[in-house]
């Protein structure tokens, strides 16, 4: 049974005290979060923090231990798989390695939501899914396989492919992660273009920080499975906390 | 984790735990999984959306293009049949019964055994390892967040599909094996086609033929739950994908000989 919708003004992510462990292995210890509507949060940490378990968390991939997080108002943990799959047509979520489908094209892809969520003749939805890849500079290469392409295009495609049933939420893993440095600011970029255009809510895991920085609104901190700082850049630069400063200024 | 079940049993993997302690508490928690595993597939099954063309697509990918095994097992089966079968009925004086008995035993189990365990060689390898690569490099994942529910796409199109092409592979084969058989007897001692078969049909009754032939569909289903099953369970990057090809040929197989036991069973107490 879900719980009834919120009112509009409430922040569409709500995080509370959110746990979560592998074989005993402690990775979220107690996570409070809220992103308000339109805004950026960008959450930094060291590997194997658990970022991109939260990410995971706030689609619905894994489940919580304990704790909650409510998604425009809806209560996650007490969704039915179909209620869960509406949820889930609001969120755009890019994965690390872009996680295409390898044995089909570019194109392919970007029309496989469309094609099972959008009532609309295959012609039309074509013609949606070339106009997404317009958008992110990939409609040249519609018709390669993704084995084909660089990981950067990928990573375009799976944004692509990410705001193809028009989310309001966009969940990023690590967008700039392994792409050279100029890749790197043009999938930033475009995130911010898109972002603007679209008026998103996203959460962008990173370690990437001049990244962060670029697209973010805010930016929180984990460490040992908890926020350890929330803010704007100058906020957390200006914080005393010893692993802060070693985290923004790159020092051992 | 169960689904590394084929990897203890094995000793792919070292556990903690003494082997055989670890082995049955794996294919406890096995068991204990591919239950509700089959819920969801059934629900994949029966509850819309239906994914027709990745169905027709499973269709030729995993059942037409496995006829050529099927064609060449059944051929061999008929051959070997009809070359060891011949000798000991010529000692017997009753060679005239060797069409009756190559088509008879053809068409009862060795095509249908025969043609699942084959196919199940490749159509299981195949399936564990393509869901297998899909699941370690988030494919599945990107499917679900998608509001696309992989076991309606994936899942069951893949099972159905094994189901259906099963008793047609096997059809097959018994054909091939029939055609063979004959021209191995027709080498050795010239009969006509029309008498061979004549001869054979004699004794071959309703429940020689289409039960035996319908139980592969239940061999269809276990290869393609399994091979899911371990695809859809995967973890461990390349080796994870190795070790659910690997899995899924191995169990499916040993589940395929097993069943057909109580199958066996079961047609001759429904068909005294």
């Amino acid at each position: 049974m879900s719980t009834p919708l919120q009112p509009s003004h409430a922040p569409p992510i709500q995080v509370h005290a959110l746990r979560k462990s592998f074989d005993g292995h402690r990775v979220l210890a107690g996570i409070d979060l809220e992103v308000a509507r339109g805004e950026t949060l960008s959450v930094l940490g060291q590997s194997g923090t658990g970022k991109s378990v939260l990410l995971k968390l706030l689609v619905g991939l894994q489940r919580p231990d304990s704790g909650s997080i409510r998604i425009h108002g809806l209560q996650l943990e007490n969704l039915s798989r179909q209620e869960l799959t509406e949820a889930r047509k609001r969120m755009g979520f890019l994965f690390q390695n872009a996680a295409l489908y390898d044995s089909l094209t570019v194109l392919q892809n970007v029309c496989f939501p469309l094609e099972r969520q959008v009532g609309l003749p295959r012609r039309q939805i074509e013609k949606l899914a070339r106009g997404l890849l317009a958008a992110v500079g990939m409609e040249d290469h519609a018709e390669k396989l993704p084995g084909e392409i660089s990981g950067g295009m990928q990573k375009r495609v799976g944004l692509a492919r990410a705001l193809a049933l028009q989310p309001d939420i966009l969940l990023c893993d690590e967008p700039t992660a392994g792409l050279d440095p100029i890749t790197a600011s043009e999938i930033d970029a475009l995130i911010l273009k898109l972002q603007r255009e679209r008026g998103m809510t996203s959460v962008v895991v990173t370690h990437d920080l001049p990244s962060a920085r670029t697209i973010s609104d805010r930016l929180a901190l984990m460490s040992e499975g908890r926020i350890l700082i929330q803010g704007s850049f100058e906020e957390l630069q200006s914080s005393r906390d010893e692993f802060v400063q070693r985290f923004l200024n790159r020092r051992n | 984790m169960a689904h590394t079940i084929g990897a203890s049993l094995f000793g792919a993997r070292r556990a903690a735990r003494p082997l055989f302690g670890a082995a049955l508490v794996s294919l406890v928690e096995w068991f204990g999984e591919i239950g509700p595993f089959c819920l969801q597939l059934l629900r994949g099954m029966f509850v819309p959306p239906f994914e027709a063309a990745e169905f027709v697509h499973q269709l030729d990918e995993l059942g037409a293009k496995s006829l050529p095994i099927a064609a060449l097992a059944g051929a061999a089966t008929g051959v070997v049949l009809a070359l060891e079968t011949q000798e000991t009925l010529v000692r017997f004086g009753a060679r005239t019964l060797l069409p009756a008995l190559l088509i008879v035993s053809l068409m009862k189990e060795s095509g249908p055994i025969i043609t699942a365990l084959l196919v199940s060689g490749r159509v299981a390898a195949g399936i564990g390892a393509e869901l297998g690569a899909m699941k370690v490099t988030e494919q599945i994942d990107a499917m679900e967040v998608s509001a696309v529910d992989p076991f309606h796409f994936l899942v069951a199109t893949r099972v159905l599909a094994c189901v259906v092409m099963l008793p047609l592979l096997t059809l097959v084969a018994d054909f091939c094996g029939i055609a063979a058989g004959w021209i191995t007897c027709t080498l050795t001692q010239s009969i006509s086609l029309q008498l061979f078969l004549e001869n054979g049909m004699k004794y071959a009754t309703f429940p020689d033929f289409l039960p035996p032939t319908l139980k592969t569909a239940a061999f269809g289903w276990i290869m393609g739950v399994v091979a899911c099953f371990q695809g859809m369970h995967a973890s461990g990057g390349t080796e994870g994908v190795e070790r659910a090809a690997t899995t899924s040929v191995v169990l499916s197989s040993v589940f395929i000989i097993v069943s057909d036991v109580f199958l066996v069973r079961l047609i001759q107490v429904v068909y005294p």
